[in-house]
């Protein structure tokens, strides 16, 4: 291999306390880089927040240096976007902390980044404070009395949610640079978990030394070594291989409809659709709009229903005008349809807002009703609940004369895949019947 | 309006077929109402595209994957709602510092924390223009119907790259979700008007200066991470280089740019439609859904023979002064109808003060947060 890059530092010294393992690890990095001999071009170098965080300033690599916590994401992002890219991500146990989420759902997708963790048990930035890594017992400056809190085992917790590469060792450890290395060049999301020494406040605290930092993660149980090395599909290349096939089919574009019926209607007609979840209100609703356009009206479509889809009201409220609708809402419908009490309660303002100028057309076993409409009411008979609002919609449309009963078939047939457009027209052919004649 | 085309569409689809035609190619998003129509399209249509959508482990993953996809050069969007836009609002800050293109989509609903998750609102109009901390300018536009949500959007792009910074889509639960006769010749944006190109690809020596200004409101050029120059990116203070700095000098120099280069140039950010009556006195002002009512109080005013100007900002940060201040010649009185309990016609208010006319015109809120639009009739007992 001809070395071309002979080291990825660039020519500013390390800002670190004397005596901390960062300068340590890097210095570790720059050695791993070196032996892969990547283009720099090619890597970048994701910052969290601490002093772990001015790490990226210090290489001759891109770098990117983010908000606490979070380093995880950008990372991530830019792996999606660019899978070329080597992703490294310095961080530490506090952005362990603050990021956690990040980190397990890194690891669940087995994204192709590898993240150090320059773990030394507390917040050397912003004055010793315990972090999710001190141990318990700890005396940091926010557990003066020994920290009561049990430490994550960010290794194996991230093994356990999926990461392919998982590694625990200490700044000391001699073989760290062909760790790193083989973290890099592992397809999916590695970690290292390097345990290190804070110089200004944890060692001070707890008399920790580069020997009783090994009796310690003894003494805690959490061995050393590779946790976790597999083969999984990395993500960013798993979701490329899954959309392949994607690539190029017709992308969402205009509907475009071409008014071709005819209609009489002269002035904007307010209807409103109070039905319950499982009549399909919303998309009849649609149909019956886009029956409208395709002859020559406007329309517009808006809709109540509560979070939980599959019970409770569905309301659509359907304006159709031969000029342009600008207020979408309805304050006294002209036409209402009572398809369900439901529906009925919550569009109650409107309803009490019929006049003898508007009708009701309502289902038989909903009355009697107070109300001043004009009441027709709908014999719905064996009409099943999902062809209820289509069927009342229909003989609506034929009873009131909005527009063609073909402009909404034409609809249906557009809007509907062909074996059930062709239900739902036979199930409207009828529907003039259930409104009886007299 | 027979013979011609036509289609009957929601605002949602047309703000992913307004992303699409933008180039977006780059999606992260959290469900939440009312703005999953926009991710579920997005994570649909993307992959057709060549592009990635993801839905994040959570609202600061989404945005946070937008900003690292966005520095490699890709077109980014993310959508989300009121309660979404809480946890974005850290990252909005690294998005300006960082000086990110980045398209965000907030689809207001009513009211603080969860609110009415499907209720129609327009609380958010002040929490965009200062939903972060230190108080630096965004851009933000409104579109009040799906044909606007198309344009706007690719508007969006189009400003997300010239000025490098987050650049709000602001609609609400109505304007997302109602579907609307859209005239296809109407639309007015298209791909092909798509030209501007801020990322560098000049091939060269590795001394590319990442924040590099000659004047504060100079725009630095973005080479993409990956590209062919090496380049820093930080939220933190930074130097030329992207390395952090205490020189006060360059401190201010950073921070003066991030506002002066949008502020010197409003006149490329303001739209409004305006429709200006002579001789009115009373001048309706209005964005959004509200808009819509707007106009019909308007129409139907008019009809009864008052003289009444209205105006429909489309660009609601940084705040069209120019448009607004010219439409408020001879006003006496100014009608500021909002699904909030007045937030823009503070600004409204601030503009009046300092008119030139005299009297300095009144400004009248009109407010509704029941979750019920306001109606025409409620504008017009204001307009009088």
């Amino acid at each position: 291999m001809k070395a071309e890059y002979v080291t990825y530092r660039n020519e500013s010294p390390y800002p670190f306390c004397p005596g901390c393992s960062h300068t340590l690890i890097l210095d570790r990095l720059n050695a791993a880089l070196g032996k892969l001999q990547l283009d720099p071009h090619k890597v970048v170098i994701v910052t969290d927040i601490g002093c772990s965080g001015l790490s990226d300033q210090y290489f001759k690599t891109n770098a990117f240096h983010g908000l606490h916590g979070r380093a995880i994401t950008y990372a991530s992002g830019m792996k999606l976007a660019n899978p070329e890219l080597k992703v490294i991500v310095i961080m530490g146990d506090g952005g362990c902390g603050i990021g956690g989420h990040h980190l397990l759902s890194a690891a669940r997708r087995n994204i192709g980044i590898s993240v150090l963790v320059l773990n030394n048990f507390n917040y050397g930035m912003t004055g010793g404070q315990h972090s999710v890594t001190t141990p318990h017992g700890g005396i940091t400056s926010t557990t003066r009395l020994g920290n009561l809190e049990r430490p994550l085992d960010i290794a194996r917790t991230v093994a356990a949610n999926g990461a392919s590469y998982v590694v625990r060792t200490t700044a000391f450890d001699k073989e760290l640079p062909n760790l790193i290395a083989e973290a890099i060049l592992h397809e999916g999301f590695s970690l290292l978990d390097i345990w290190e020494l804070c110089a200004a406040y944890y060692v001070p605290n707890n008399t920790l030394n580069r020997r009783t930092l090994e009796d310690l993660i003894t003494r805690l149980e959490m061995r050393t070594g590779v946790i976790q090395k597999e083969e999984r599909d990395e993500y960013a290349r798993a979701y490329r291989k899954q959309t392949a096939l994607q690539i190029g089919k017709p992308t969402l574009r205009s509907k475009s409809l071409e008014p071709h019926f005819k209609t009489g209607l002269d002035h904007p007609i307010r209807i409103v659709i109070a039905g319950a979840a499982g009549q399909k209100v919303v998309s009849t609703a649609a149909l019956l709009g886009t029956g409208a356009v395709l002859s020559g009206l406007y329309a517009t479509r808006r809709d109540d229903y509560p979070v939980t889809v599959m019970t409770g009201h569905s309301v659509s409220e359907v304006i159709l005008s031969p000029e342009e609708i600008f207020y979408t809402g309805i304050e006294q419908p002209d036409l209402f349809l009572g398809l369900a009490p439901e529906g009925m309660k919550f569009s109650r303002r409107q309803f009490a807002a019929l006049t003898e100028r508007s009708t009701l057309y309502i289902r038989r076993d909903l009355l009697p009703i107070e109300t001043r409409a004009r009441t027709i009411p709908l014999d719905m008979g064996r009409v099943s609940k999902k062809e209820a609002a289509i069927v009342a919609v229909a003989a609506m449309l034929h009873h009131a004369d909005l527009y063609p009963m073909p402009a909404l078939q034409e609809a249906i047939r557009l809007k509907q895949r062909p074996e059930i457009a062709g239900e739902t027209v036979r199930a409207i052919e009828n529907s003039s019947k259930v409104i009886a004649f007299g | 309006m027979r013979s011609e085309f036509v289609e009957f569409v929601d605002g949602s689809q047309a703000i992913a077929r307004g992303a699409l035609a933008a180039g977006c190619n780059f999606f992260a998003g959290y469900p939440i109402t009312p703005a999953s129509p926009i991710l579920h399209h997005m994570i649909r249509e993307l992959p057709k595209v060549g592009g990635v959508a993801i839905q994040g482990e959570d609202e600061i993953s989404s945005i946070g994957m937008c900003i690292g996809a966005a520095m490699t050069g890709a077109k980014s969007m993310t959508a989300t709602s009121g309660p979404g836009m809480s946890l974005y609002s850290e990252n909005i800050g690294l998005a300006i510092m960082g000086e990110v293109p980045l398209v965000i989509v907030d689809v207001m609903r009513l009211g603080p924390a969860t609110g009415g998750a499907t209720t129609v609102g327009q609380g958010d109009v002040q929490f965009v223009r200062w939903g972060t901390s230190g108080g630096y300018p965004i851009i933000a536009l409104c579109p009040t119907n799906p044909r606007e949500c198309y344009d706007l959007t690719i508007q969006s792009f189009k400003l997300a790259e010239r000025f490098r910074c987050p650049v709000f889509l602001l609609t609400d639960r109505e304007v997302v979700a109602t579907m609307s006769t859209i005239k296809i010749a109407e639309y007015q944006e298209t791909a092909q008007s798509h030209d501007q190109a801020p990322i560098v690809e000049k091939s060269g020596d590795d001394a590319f200066v990442p924040y590099g200004i000659n004047s504060p409101a100079e725009i630095p050029h973005l080479s993409p991470i990956g590209g062919p120059h090496l380049t820093r990116f930080t939220g933190s203070t930074h130097d030329e280089l992207g390395f952090l700095t205490k020189d006060p000098d360059k401190v201010a120099r950073l921070n003066q740019h991030l506002a002066a280069k949008i502020e010197a140039r409003r006149d490329e950010i303001e739209s409004v439609f305006s429709d200006l009556q002579q001789g009115a006195t009373t001048l309706v002002v209005s964005y959004g859904i509200t808009a819509r009512s707007a106009i019909e109080a308007v129409h139907i005013a008019r009809q009864q023979g008052k003289k009444v100007s209205y105006l429909v900002v489309y660009s609601l940060w940084p705040v069209p002064e120019n448009a607004i201040t010219r439409a408020l010649n001879g006003i006496e009185r100014v009608v500021v109808p909002e699904l909030n309990l007045g937030q823009y016609c503070l600004e409204l208010k601030r503009l009046a003060n300092s008119a030139s006319s005299s009297p300095r015109p009144d400004v009248i809120g009109v407010h509704r947060v029941d979750g019920e639009l306001i109606s025409p009739q409620q504008i017009l007992e204001a307009i009088r």
